[in-house]
């Protein structure tokens, strides 16, 4: 770009917005400092004009006078530094040092906003990342390069599952160059922490590099944290061939920074006063994720959205569901009920799982016991509800196979301990252990030779031996 | 290209620029000295509104603007096929070359430079109006490349290139109109983008677009020239759905238009569609398909284009005498790029933030579908399919509502069968189509006698299990009398054998004509006779035990594609061990458990 300017005193500041008027030569787009109180604060010039130009500072406007600010212009859009050694480092929300170390060696100033990858130098992602989590792995496998977000609420174990899925995801490629950045997004001083523990405690600290931008920092940074983040991310992905993993906790605390930023604009709102933009706003951030052709490196995130009132029609759920590659979803139930991980299974979905598993990426089975496992699951949930009603004495005896079949789906498949590593083919045969408790006429999903293979409950009828269906599974007469 | 004016004001993708020389609605500029393609959304008072289709940040006022007094245009001509265009077409693989994000201000012509076998089919001397036929160029091993009097020409034809290779920017004929002037007429020509390209008539849809999805060829089928809307909540498979009829429709031309969706989704589609061929001819489908790939990190000014960039290709093609589908996914992102325009240019906001004309944008779009008669009087068609992502699945969001005041077929979506993992997720209660009548003698004929009845006893059959479900859901079917019961059994081997259909299974992806009429006839069957079975006392559990639920269940996957006689012949053994059964049943009044003699 350009020089250095400085220009003595803004017109006026209306809330996070400074206004210089008679000043005509700021880029859209270009870095500000703001001196003359205390910390030099960092902006943006919103919008541009031959007459005017208008900042938006991202630090708090308390205690500003315009009269007595210096304004500097920066002459560039904010870059950063990026370099391996960043990994190990703890940084605020706009990427300076808050360790008491020295800010790292740039081995590059990119942009914090990125630049768009070309769709066509994307390599489709196919490789499944194991994260030793049957919920995960065995239902909604995560590939390298996938945006896979965790919906949860309030006081749900999703801080506990995603620290775990980085954790093991590691133990599980130990040769390759893996990292993980933490972005904190107006999360708590005991979030961060347990993160930090839990990376310290195994080891992994030194391959992550911590993002904080805590509950008690001005809100407005968290427009800039992700952004800066990311671009770390991308560099050890893109120019590193890391595989890298990207935790951001959290989305919601981030969309509500936007917000708060668009009414103080007075842009027209949109849903729940989220304004118009929240989706292209947050594909700016999710896409930033992938794999590149002819590149060993790639780039995951696990975003963490913890949904108002635990409702997934919440503008910020539903745009995330949108943009990412499916969704895990955390119940509220399930958790009550003590089970870990409480993973909603039926709402639960990875797009991207069909091209990463099955023969020579996990086992030639996979896809089938998934949807079975989902189909039965469903019909689980409706014979559930009719038990409510109707009492379950009053099943028939193939219903009630159902629920001794939920029974040992949640207790033994799903659950599973916080630091417990399940091999996929654990995962699989757990599957069809509970697969198992049902009868082989109602397993339509899954291939006669893998019935053979792998089914360890009654065979009947045509499939195998030639007894026919039991007169009990339907007999009883009124 | 010239200077006419400067930057005043820039904020996101919306700049001013004060003129110097006139500029009209909609006239392609390039801004600052990186060169940002726009166009011009507003002039007056020597002041152009101009939306940016690239970032622009580090732009500041003062910077120049060019124009050539041009509209914003795409490129058509030999080459667009296989290709994978950005939202203003530019060729995305040919702008690799700047590493893995896309320069601003990058440029390069849609179309290979390259040399193209030309045929011609008309001798000098003859007189030719716009859009008349001209000669051929073999595109690809699927398509061939009809080359045409641009429609605003017309005259004379003075000289023609004779056969052989023709370079791609030069002269193939040249036409002398009434008043002496000539035209030469190129390989490539322009064409506006948002300017709709004309036709002779339009025509009435007779014939369905074969989707190879049974749930939507048999309730909600789709005529070629229609326009459909796929409204569904996140995860219910419309991008899965957008693919596979891609890959299976009986189209000729496909243009898929990825507007504000997923990046790694268009890498699914670059990497899977060049392994894909198709049925017919065994050819690579990427030889019929055109990409436009806007991602939703892309500028979102580029986003509102895409979908115009892609009907003005499809209408080319449709030109050409072809049958051309064009998928939108999602066109919900593209009514989000504008409101976020408009919201830029504070213009009054109507429902939820969309500016007024959302409806008449959207009419503007599917309205460009139909079937016609070419100015050089061939049969062509475009057929649109949009995507709707409403929020939360809200199906009275604006988008939603004003797309189905310009659809005649709504493939709705539904999150329960999704969750089931019943895919196509069509909701076979909240979807429809007014095209079963327009297409109900072709089906016939093609696909097969009587399909008019049984897709209304199928229909019939679902209604009846529809009606049944909140009952069982509060006593359960243990309650119900036989009679109901086998409606809910029949109800479920219908979803499960002919309704769920794996996207993802070689034979089962997409199914042809016939094969769906058979199957559909089985399990139409199946219910008659097991109706009529139990009317005649025949118990339920007997009646059960004597089907092959498996085999009938897989009967979709089990037999070839291209002969369905399997099918036909289960149908056939299922009657006979159904009457049988009915041999020995005993009279309406007996015992529920009297002996089965064998």
């Amino acid at each position: 770009m350009r020089a250095r300017i400085d220009v003595l005193g803004a017109s006026r500041i209306e809330g996070p917005l400074l206004v210089l008027e008679g000043f005509g030569r700021a880029a859209y787009g270009e870095l500000v400092e703001v001196l003359g109180a205390g910390e030099p604060r960092l902006g943006e010039v919103l919008a541009s004009s031959d007459e005017a130009a208008v900042i938006e500072l991202w630090g708090d406007t308390a205690g500003l006078a315009p009269e007595r600010l210096r304004v500097r212009f920066r002459g560039e859009t904010l870059r950063v530094p990026v370099a391996t050694e960043m990994l190990g480092r703890v940084f605020d929300g706009l990427g300076r040092p808050r360790d008491g170390l020295p800010p790292p060696v740039a081995e590059r100033r990119v942009d914090v906003h990125g630049s768009p990858i070309n769709p066509v130098a994307r390599a489709y992602p196919q490789d499944a990342v194991h994260t030793g989590i049957t919920a995960i792995d065995l239902l909604n496998t995560l590939v390298r390069g996938q945006k896979l977000p965790l919906l949860s609420g309030a006081g749900l174990p999703h801080n506990e599952l995603a620290a775990q899925i980085a954790l093991q995801a590691r133990v599980a490629q130990p040769d390759e160059r893996f990292a993980v950045v933490f972005v904190a997004l107006g999360s708590s001083h005991d979030t961060a922490a347990f993160f930090r523990e839990r990376f310290e405690a195994s080891g992994l600290l030194s391959r992550t590099a911590l993002f904080l931008n805590l509950a008690d920092d001005a809100p407005m940074e968290r427009i800039v944290t992700p952004r800066v983040a990311l671009s770390l991310a991308e560099h050890l992905a893109f120019d590193h061939d890391y595989h890298v993993l990207v935790l951001l906790t959290d989305m919601t605390n981030y969309a509500e920074a936007l917000r708060e930023l668009a009414a103080r604009k007075n842009e027209v709102p949109g849903r729940k006063g989220y304004p118009g933009y929240l989706y292209t706003d947050l594909a700016t951030l999710y896409e930033r994720c992938g794999r590149l052709r002819g590149g060993a490196g790639s780039l995951t995130q696990i975003p963490i959205v913890t949904m108002p009132g635990d409702d997934i029609t919440h503008p910020v759920p539903d745009l995330t569901g949108y943009i990412t590659e499916g969704q895990v979803v955390l119940g509220r139930a399930l958790s009550r009920g003590g089970l870990y991980p409480p993973v909603d299974v039926l709402l639960s979905l990875s797009r991207l799982m069909k091209d990463g598993i099955g023969e020579g990426r996990t086992r030639a089975d996979h896809a089938a016991v998934a949807a079975q496992l989902y189909a039965a699951y469903a019909r689980v949930q409706e014979v559930r509800n009719l038990a409510t009603v109707v009492g379950e004495a009053a099943l028939t005896p193939t219903d009630r196979t159902y629920l001794a079949f939920g029974r040992t789906f949640e207790e033994r498949v799903l659950q599973q301990d916080g630091d417990e590593i399940r091999s996929i083919d654990a995962s699989l045969d757990l599957g069809w252990q509970a697969l198992s408790e049902l009868p082989a006429e109602e397993l339509t999903r899954v291939g006669e030779e893998e019935l053979r293979a792998h089914y360890r409950g009654r065979l009947h009828g045509r499939v195998g031996a030639a007894e026919v269906p039991g007169e009990e599974d339907d007999g009883e007469r009124r | 290209m010239r200077e006419v004016g400067r930057v005043r004001w820039v904020s996101g993708p919306v700049v001013k620029a004060r003129l110097r020389v006139p500029l009209g609605l909609l006239e392609q500029v390039w801004v600052g000295g990186e060169r940002l393609a726009g166009e011009v959304i507003a002039s007056e008072h020597g002041e152009a509104t101009v939306q940016v289709y690239e970032e622009t940040s580090g732009l500041r006022p003062g910077e120049p603007v060019w124009s050539d007094g041009r509209p914003l245009e795409v490129e058509l001509g030999p080459g667009l096929l296989g290709q994978t265009f950005d939202g203003i077409q530019r060729p995305l693989e040919r702008l690799l070359r700047g590493g893995r994000g896309i320069d601003r201000g990058a440029a390069a012509d849609a179309l290979p430079e390259r040399a193209w076998p030309f045929e011609p089919c008309v001798e000098p001397g003859l007189e030719l109006p716009g859009g008349a036929l001209l000669g051929a160029v073999r595109e690809t091993e699927l398509i061939e490349h009809r080359v045409l009097v641009p429609p605003a020409v017309g005259g004379r034809l003075t000289w023609i290139a004779p056969a052989g290779e023709v370079a791609r920017d030069a002269t193939v004929a040249v036409l002398t109109a009434p008043d002496g002037t000539a035209h030469e007429v190129g390989l490539v020509q322009r064409w506006p983008v948002r300017e709709p390209r004309p036709v002779r008539r339009r025509l009435d849809a007779t014939r369905p677009i074969v989707t190879g999805q049974r749930v939507l060829d048999t309730f909600f089928p789709i005529a070629v020239g229609g326009a459909a809307a796929l409204p569904g909540p996140f995860g219910a498979g419309k991008t899965v759905l957008q693919h596979s009829l891609a890959k299976g429709c009986d189209a000729q031309v496909i243009v898929y238009v990825g507007c504000g969706e997923r990046g790694n989704e268009m890498a699914q589609v670059l990497a899977e569609f060049p392994a894909l061929t198709d049925p017919a001819t065994g050819r690579p489908l990427l030889e019929r398909t055109i990409l436009v790939a806007n991602t939703s990190n892309m500028p979102v000014a580029a986003r509102e284009a895409s979908i115009f960039t892609g009907l003005a290709m499809a209408e080319y093609y449709r030109d050409m005498g072809y049958h051309v589908a064009l998928m939108a996914d999602s066109t919900s992102r593209w009514a989000e790029a504008l409101r976020e325009i408009a919201g830029r240019l504070e213009e009054m906001p109507a429902e939820e933030g969309y500016p007024a004309y959302l409806p008449s944008r959207l009419a503007a779009f599917y309205e460009r579908a139909g079937v016609v008669e070419t100015l050089s009087g061939a049969r062509g068609s475009v057929t649109i399919i949009g995507a709707v992502s409403p929020p939360a699945g809200d199906v009275t969001e604006p988008v939603t509502q004003h797309t189905q005041r310009f659809t005649r077929a709504l493939w709705s979506l539904s999150r329960d069968l999704a969750s089931a993992r019943h895919y196509p997720a069509i909701g076979w209660e909240a979807s429809y189509s007014f095209y079963g009548d327009a297409v109900a003698g072709w089906w016939e004929a093609e696909g097969g006698e009587g399909w008019t009845e049984l897709r209304h006893a199928a229909a019939q059959v679902l209604e009846q299990d529809a009606r049944l479900e909140p009952i069982v859901r509060l006593v359960g079917s243990e309650a119900l009398p036989d009679r109901q019961r086998w409606v809910l059994e029949a109800a479920r081997l219908l979803k499960e054998g002919y309704l769920r259909q794996n996207a993802l299974h070689p034979v089962d992806a997409a199914c042809p004509p016939r094969k769906q009429v058979e199957l559909l006839r089985l399990f139409v069957r199946l219910f008659e006779l097991g109706r009529d079975l139990v009317a005649a006392g025949v118990p339920l559990v007997r009646l059960r035990r004597a089907l092959d639920t498996r085999r009938l269940l897989r009967l979709k996957e089990s037999v070839p594609n291209d002969d369905p006689s399997a099918v036909t012949a289960a149908l056939a053994e299922l009657e006979r061990d159904l009457a049988a059964l009915r041999a020995g049943a005993p009279a309406p009044s007996g015992r529920d458990d009297a002996e089965v003699p064998t």
